[in-house]
């Protein structure tokens, strides 16, 4: 029996999630809108400040419990993409960020009167290839002048704050190539228009995925996150997190969709009897769920090693490997059981089928977890 | 004013219960438990109450076994004040309940004890009255509606056969919730983590003074009888012939 922290946790976000009902996010997903109402409530309700230290606001808990909220978000059908990023990407803030910046920020955000959910990393030429990324922020004075161009960042239009991570110090004129990018916290709203273009990108989920162009974009020299040329640190510390994160999501939607399927399968009559009697129909359902059950151990795991300050480096991404591979798989069962209808929107099972993929890519997509477990934990020769 | 409240540990209403091989009872192992619903609806009237200034403390009670704990720690982290267990290994039956309530009342003296009007486990739905005679209060069961007056008095909507009646009833009386005198909320995260740091006490009905062996026996539980397959009838007048002479329901 999980402790009862967690199973109230479980239990309050459950209850929260049941407000918005699977046609909600349906209308969402059609008009690609933003799910306000439902951040705002889960935001107030303190479910979004798990991981903030209560000294500043937050509830002060581990990834363990962070976890619980998120796969629960997505068990209930919703798609926890809108909202996730809130919950870590403070913690750069929190681990990187002056005095100044902690106390000025991070109790806006457990409050939720500041929304600090974009992380700007991504850029057309260089994905997964961090360290070579172009935009670069050059000091002027007591400012920074950024110019440059991400892509792929979510949920910008829906966030006060960013952080973005740049060029300050030319690849060449430093020893090590992760050395020479520094972290920025970003006033979106006050960039916005001056500096900064920000354009949608139409894609296959309900993602609010947007395109950013900077040119000439002055920011105050005191917004630098860490220390100058330390950036990449700052960013990656935030990678387990975040990983562990994304994997509690698919387990949620593992769960989802084996909820669903074995509820069809026992439900739906075909040739006078539920088609779940058939093992042909059934094993696929039980395969499924031995699958995600067993990815979720993996995902406690890396929780526990989180929690405990362990390196986890590799549990993370193993957790979210199998996780993403689960909750891919149930979805697939979980439509080739609905059959025909799994077609038809409103049985909600095509849009979680959509959203549950973007895990096998993002954040990080299964060959370069593969590239890590061959690299570091199998100590064979690098792959890129 | 003091408001005591029930949160009786039950299966939770989600769980597809199993009877046991043997009739004795329900199968508990490994079944999630919960508060009863009607009794959550009974927190959340006293919560609200004291959110409208109405009620200074909410006291949530439980009786059984220590496990009971979770189903206080859960009202606690909806909004009660601090919590009572009466911790106990013995079958509690209503009777044994109320006289539970009864040594409570005159310890707190409280001005509303709010009980769910029934527990979905042995749906007896007889507790609140009985306290309310032992303890020779006012009830008001069924309610639907619970109104505090400034002269010690509430006004209770009540859901009977009927419609709806509306008493009034001189504090301190026992109220019983009905299904529509409120929506229960969730417990907001702050609230989970304070609810840990509330008090509890814990009791055993000697400490209470009070007898708690069990009055009623169960000679058997079996689940409900399945439902027979229908039949199609070919024609009106064979489901007319069917419906007199064989289901006899028209004559």
């Amino acid at each position: 029996m999980e402790n009862q922290d967690i199973e109230e946790i479980r239990q309050a976000v459950r209850q929260l999630c049941s407000n918005y009902s699977e046609d909600y996010w349906l209308g969402l997903d059609r008009t690609g809108g933003y799910p306000t109402d439902f951040v705002k409530e889960l935001t107030t309700s303190g479910f979004l400040t798990v991981l903030i230290p209560e000294e500043y606001g937050g509830a002060g808990l581990g990834l363990r419990e962070a976890c619980v909220v998120m796969e629960e978000v997505c068990r209930s059908g919703a798609h926890a993409g809108a909202c996730h990023a809130q919950m870590y990407v403070m913690g750069s803030v929190l681990r990187h960020g002056s005095d100044y910046q902690k106390k000025t920020y991070l109790p806006k955000i457990a409050a939720g009167e500041l929304r600090l959910q974009s992380f700007g990393v991504t850029e057309p030429t260089t994905g997964t290839d961090t360290t070579s990324l172009k935009t670069v922020a050059k000091k002027e004075g007591d400012e920074y002048v950024i110019n440059g161009q991400k892509v792929w960042i979510s949920r910008i239009e829906h966030s006060d704050l960013m952080v973005l991570l740049a060029r300050t110090t030319p690849q060449s004129e430093v020893s090590k190539k992760t050395d020479g990018l520094s972290a920025f916290l970003i006033d979106v709203q006050a960039a916005n228009g001056n500096g900064l273009t920000i354009q949608p990108i139409e894609s296959m989920i309900n993602h609010h995925s947007c395109e950013l162009f900077f040119d000439d974009l002055r920011i105050p020299a005191d917004n630098l996150l860490g220390e100058e040329g330390k950036g990449f640190r700052v960013i990656l510390d935030g990678m387990n997190a975040e990983r562990i994160l994304i994997a509690a999501e698919c387990i949620g939607d593992g769960r989802y969709f084996v909820d669903k399927a074995s509820a069809y399968a026992t439900n739906r009559i075909v040739f006078k009897r539920p088609i779940g009697q058939n093992q042909g129909v059934q094993f696929p359902i039980a395969r499924s769920y031995t699958q995600v059950e067993a990815a979720a151990l993996m995902v406690d795991k890396a929780v526990d090693l989180f929690d405990a300050g362990e390196p986890c480096g590799a549990e993370a991404n193993i957790a979210k490997l199998l996780a993403s591979e689960a909750s891919w798989q149930a979805g697939d069962v979980c439509m080739q059981t609905h059959g025909g209808f799994a077609f038809a929107k409103e049985y909600h099972i095509e849009r979680k089928f959509r959203e549950t993929r973007l895990y096998q890519i993002a954040p990080i997509s299964t060959n370069l977890i593969l590239s890590f477990v061959g690299e570091h934990v199998l100590k064979m020769p690098r792959s890129y | 004013m003091k408001v005591l409240v029930t949160a009786k540990r039950v299966v939770d209403y989600n769980v597809s219960i199993r009877v046991l091989s043997d009739n004795s009872g329900v199968d508990l192992n490994n079944v999630k438990m919960s508060v009863n619903p009607f009794d959550e609806i009974a927190i959340e009237e006293a919560v609200r109450l004291k959110e409208a200034g109405k009620v200074e403390e909410v006291i949530v009670v439980s009786i059984g076994t220590s496990a009971c704990g979770e189903q206080i720690r859960t009202a606690l982290a909806l909004g009660a004040d601090r919590g009572i267990l009466v911790e106990t290994e013995e079958d509690m039956q209503p009777l044994a309940i109320a006289k539970v309530f009864k040594a409570l009342i005159e310890k707190e003296q409280p001005k509303m004890v709010i009980l769910g009007k029934q527990a979905i486990d042995g749906d007896n739905g007889q507790t609140g009255q009985m306290v309310a005679a032992l303890s020779g209060l006012a009830q008001a069961t069924f309610a639907s509606e619970v109104v505090v007056n400034d002269d010690d008095t509430a006004t209770v909507t009540r859901e009977v056969d009927g419609g709806l009646e509306v008493i009034s009833v001189k504090l301190p009386a026992i109220i019983t919730t009905d299904l529509r005198l409120n929506e229960p909320r969730y417990a907001s995260l702050p609230n989970i983590m304070k609810a840990k740091k509330k008090p509890v006490d814990t009791y055993s009905p000697e400490d209470l003074g009070v007898d708690v062996t069990p009055r009623v026996k169960t000679l058997k539980v079996t689940p409900p009888a399945e439902r027979a397959a229908g039949i199609i009838v070919e024609t009106v007048e064979e489901l007319v012939d069917k419906l007199k002479n064989e289901a006899k329901v028209i004559s």
